[in-house]
């Protein structure tokens, strides 16, 4: 099972509203996923910054933290039981490295200019209250429901999976060779902080990107050595990517009016959207990678 | 005069009310015409129907859309997602979008009509329904496929007709490969008379010539025992 919804605007319009309506998405998709539930959201970029997202320990006092942290010019806004680290862009590492040294239960869930990401047990109606969901706004989002399979159900074996700096992953399916992969990667020298099937996907993709693959080059090699089957969606600082495996074991419905671009598991997550009526929709073909992507960064 | 139909909201009644309703319906019912609104993908609409009676579900219906259907004319103004009109046996199911995949799953009897494309896996086990689709299918259809026909207008995907016994299976387009033990076989009369009767009962006879279709089926190499084939069971 799993469900998983992607939206890309191409309208003001649906900018604004983009929370809500994921949040509608991922409600619909609760049959599908109600262990636990999650979503990375692109908004503009702040000139010259980086957000990190962070999931501190409970009870953890943000602006402690961020003081504790010493980075100049750097700032903190907690959100549900995430918060969202804003630091010069050059200070990136720097933050990260503080964060190890003097705060290493805090986990970064994932940074960028653009993405914010966000994951917890529990429904995802309640999920996306408790990060105040409905309420944000965005160029694109993808978010995910999750029935655990893998690997047991806790806030880092939820989903998205940060990728790399504005790079995340949702995945529906299991794959069957993670262990022999992530070995393969960590001798690489890649680090891991689950057992999750879905994390070795994205840590693969980051590292077949880092030898300069494309993002759709990354995902055409993922179908020749990754075993299992999957439905993959793939968001980035521009846009998202989709693609299924080559026997479309995961079902997989998208939509496109002159206002948006959608993904849902199923047809139903896409029902609530404005002017869904008359859009075009249609299933995408297996082994085939589609992506979005966005003029602005 | 045409009596006006029965209309289910199902924004305002749920799935199971809308289903026990036309459980409820005897064969000989004055309530031969309903229409539900709203449909919104949601999955198992007018599921176990037994009398003959017109369902028009007004939008995009979810998974198992008509199945298991005796008697009824279900028609779909919309797409239809995995497994419409799966195990159905008699009536008639219109789909005038695109289907999911595994169309058809499963059919023993009655008429499945895809205005669209139809994704993998289409007629999946098929044990006696005839299947018209005035597109394309997806990979695997016809897979296993027992008894019935399948007519494709558009194209087949890949492995088409694996392990089938000995359903029908006609396709006008190309078709990208062929499955363990399935082979073109020639149009005889009796094929071409057969085809005829299948778009007739679909609405299309005189839209399509069936001289410009191929058909294929088992080459019973696989179904019936042989021990050089031992490794391939």
């Amino acid at each position: 099972m799993c469900g998983i919804a992607g939206l890309f605007a191409k309208h003001p319009s649906i900018e604004a509203d983009l929370g809500a309506h994921l949040a509608g998405m991922l409600d619909a998709l609760a049959e599908r996923g109600p262990d636990s539930a999650g979503f990375a959201i692109y908004s503009d970029a702040s000139p010259s910054r980086v957000k990190l997202t962070l999931r501190p320990p409970p009870g953890t006092d943000p602006n402690a933290l961020l003081a504790r942290l010493g980075i100049p010019d750097s700032t903190i806004r907690p959100r549900g039981t995430h918060a969202v680290l804003s630091v010069p862009a050059g200070k990136a590492t720097q933050a990260r490295a503080a964060l190890a040294t003097h705060a290493p239960a805090t986990i970064v869930v994932g940074s960028g200019a653009r993405m914010e990401l966000y994951k917890e047990v529990g429904l995802p109606a309640d999920v996306a209250h408790g990060f105040g969901l409905a309420g944000m706004q965005g160029s694109h989002a993808i978010g995910h429901t999750r029935m655990a399979t893998e690997s047991a159900v806790t806030t880092a074996g939820a989903h998205p999976f940060s990728t790399g700096p504005d790079q995340c992953l949702v995945h529906n399916g299991s794959l069957s060779n993670h262990n022999a992969m992530r070995r393969d990667l960590r001798r690489r020298g890649y680090g891991f902080t689950t057992e999750n099937d879905t994390e070795v996907a994205a840590v693969y993709l980051t590292a077949r990107m880092e030898t300069g693959r494309s993002l759709g080059d990354a995902l055409a090699d993922a179908m020749t050595d990754l075993d299992g089957f999957y439905t993959f969606v793939v968001g980035t600082g521009s846009g998202f990517a989709v693609l299924r495996d080559p026997i479309a074991c995961k079902p997989a419905v998208m939509a496109e009016t002159d206002r948006f671009v959608a993904f849902g598991t199923e047809y139903r997550a896409l029902a609530g959207l404005p002017g869904i009526e008359s859009a075009r929709v249609w299933e995408p073909e297996p082994a085939r990678v589609y992506a979005w992507e966005r003029g602005r960064g | 005069m045409t009596p006006e139909p029965h209309l289910v909201d199902l924004t305002q009644a749920g799935v199971r009310e809308l289903n026990a309703a036309l459980h409820a319906l005897e064969r000989d019912t004055n309530a031969t015409h309903w229409r539900v609104t709203n449909p919104g993908g949601r999955h198992a609409l007018a599921v176990g129907l037994a009398a003959p009676v017109t369902v028009e579900i007004m939008g995009h219906a979810g998974y198992y859309c008509a199945g298991m259907n005796q008697e009824a004319h279900i028609v779909v103004h919309g797409n239809a997602g995995t497994g419409v009109a799966e195990n159905m046996m008699s009536g008639r199911v219109h789909v005038h979008g695109d289907a999911s995949q595994s169309a058809g799953a499963s059919a023993h009897g009655g008429l499945l009509l895809i205005e669209g494309n139809a994704a993998a896996r289409c007629g999946i086990s098929l044990k006696g329904a005839d299947i018209v689709v005035k597109g394309a299918v997806g990979h695997m259809s016809a897979f296993m496929a027992q008894a019935g026909t399948l007519t494709v207008l558009g194209d087949a995907g890949e492995s088409f007709g694996d392990s089938i016994y000995e359903a029908h299976l006609y396709v006008r387009g190309r078709v990208e490969s062929l499955g363990t033990d399935c082979i073109e076989k020639p149009m005889r009369d009796q094929h071409r008379r057969e085809l005829l009767d299948k778009l007739t009962d679909a609405g299309l006879a005189g839209e399509v010539d069936v001289g410009e279709f191929r058909r294929f089926g088992s080459a019973r190499t696989l179904y019936r025992f042989h021990v050089d084939n031992a490794a391939s069971y």
